[in-house]
């Protein structure tokens, strides 16, 4: 670690302009070296003041040394340079939830989950809080439903209803349904994350192929059949079955579950 | 290659289906084509494998699996992809009204042949 630090900081004295400054900030910081860390970045970002990565580890490392109103503008800074910036919707989420903004915090940490949906500490901090959120609603005696509780059971009586038939809005945030795995592991907040992905490649693939207006999207794989449609503009409805149910039948049901979900999609406006 | 072409030259026998190409699923470059005219294979090429990328890390959070065969349905085209050996992918584009069935049997030998 003392040999990086040491290239690091001899390529950026070297090179004013070289973005290992971020390398060696981390570096810093991940030592708790904070001042340091900071210093080096801050000079960083003299050179490249629009580069999202800088001021969000400026700001990972303002929230090291508690500056959590600074670490909030610069986030607040990489969220103007890059809307879909993954790390700082995360800090902000952090931030929100640190100050009690269940709601803020809810809202941030599903766009990091869409920017990324491969970050499990997401996931994980996204199912703690809307938990809480739950219980907070609970305690408060509302009797409204809060977007994050959908009902699981919205297809019960259709084929794969509580495992294989997810509702999404465009965001990739579950709206309904369930999505499990064969070991009964839920991935529901995943794949609805995964969605929005691949729906705007389909919609993008679409257009720019002069297909028109995409209707499905169908997968054969290696366990299961997947079909994903839209059946009101900007939602997301995927089905999951096992190779057993052929792609066809697996259309079939996706028609039914699709009037399922517009009929209470309508009555949620 | 003369295989590969014999076999991508089959899959466009089908009727309806305006091109077959082999694709790099990393670079989403076109290895192989056999193309109707006014077919973009570059476009194609591009944004089937970026496509077949996004939809495979969406089925294995599903529990899925990898894909075996997609099929994007779109209101005036069809466009069928079949992930092949070595990061290949076999890609058709389509009528919309094309045999899905026949196109992806024509698919699925091309993509044994490059085995």
């Amino acid at each position: 670690m003392g040999d990086e630090i040491a290239a690091l900081s001899a390529e950026v004295a070297r090179d004013p302009q070289s973005l290992a400054f971020l390398r060696l900030g981390e570096v810093l910081r991940a030592q708790g070296q904070l001042e340091a860390a900071a210093r080096v970045v801050v000079g960083g970002l003299g050179h490249h003041p629009y580069l999202p990565d800088a001021h969000d580890l400026y700001a990972r490392i303002l929230v090291d040394q508690g500056e959590f109103e600074r670490a909030e503008e610069e986030w607040g800074m990489v969220l103007a340079i890059d809307p879909r910036h993954a790390g700082a919707h995360k800090g902000l989420g952090f931030l929100a939830y640190k100050r009690g903004d269940l709601d803020a915090a809810l809202d941030h940490l599903e766009l990091a989950l869409a920017a990324d949906p491969t970050d499990q500490r997401v996931v994980n901090a996204l199912r703690r809080v809307r938990k809480e959120f739950e219980r907070l609603l609970q305690a408060q005696g509302s009797v409204a439903v809060p977007p994050a509780a959908p009902p699981s059971d919205l297809f019960a009586g259709l084929e794969g209803a509580g495992s294989g038939i997810l509702l999404a809005d465009a965001q990739g945030r579950v709206l309904a349904g369930a999505m499990r795995r064969e070991d009964g592991i839920d991935v529901a907040e995943e794949v609805a994350a995964h969605l929005a992905g691949v729906s705007q490649e389909a919609a993008r693939t679409a257009q720019l192929l002069d297909l028109g207006q995409w209707r499905f999207l169908l997968a054969e794989a290696e366990h299961q059949n997947l079909y994903l449609g839209e059946p009101v503009e900007d939602t997301l409805l995927l089905l999951a079955r096992d190779r057993s149910v052929p792609a066809g039948r697996l259309a079939v049901v996706a028609q039914r579950a699709a009037v399922v979900a517009t009929r209470w999609l309508e009555a949620q406006r | 290659m003369a295989r590969l072409q014999g076999a991508l030259d089959r899959i466009t026998r089908v009727r309806g289906v305006r091109g077959a190409m082999l694709v790099g699923g990393d670079d989403g470059l076109v290895i192989a084509e056999s193309l109707m005219a006014g077919v973009r294979g570059n476009a194609v090429a591009a944004l089937s494998a970026s496509l077949v990328k996004k939809l495979r890390r969406a089925a294995v959070a599903a529990g899925a699996g990898l894909p075996k065969f997609l099929h994007l349905q779109g209101e005036r085209g069809t466009l069928l992809a079949v992930p092949a050996p070595h990061g290949i992918v076999v890609v058709v584009i389509a009528d919309a009204d094309v045999n899905v069935g026949l196109a992806r049997l024509e698919m699925m030998r091309a993509a044994e042949n490059l085995i």
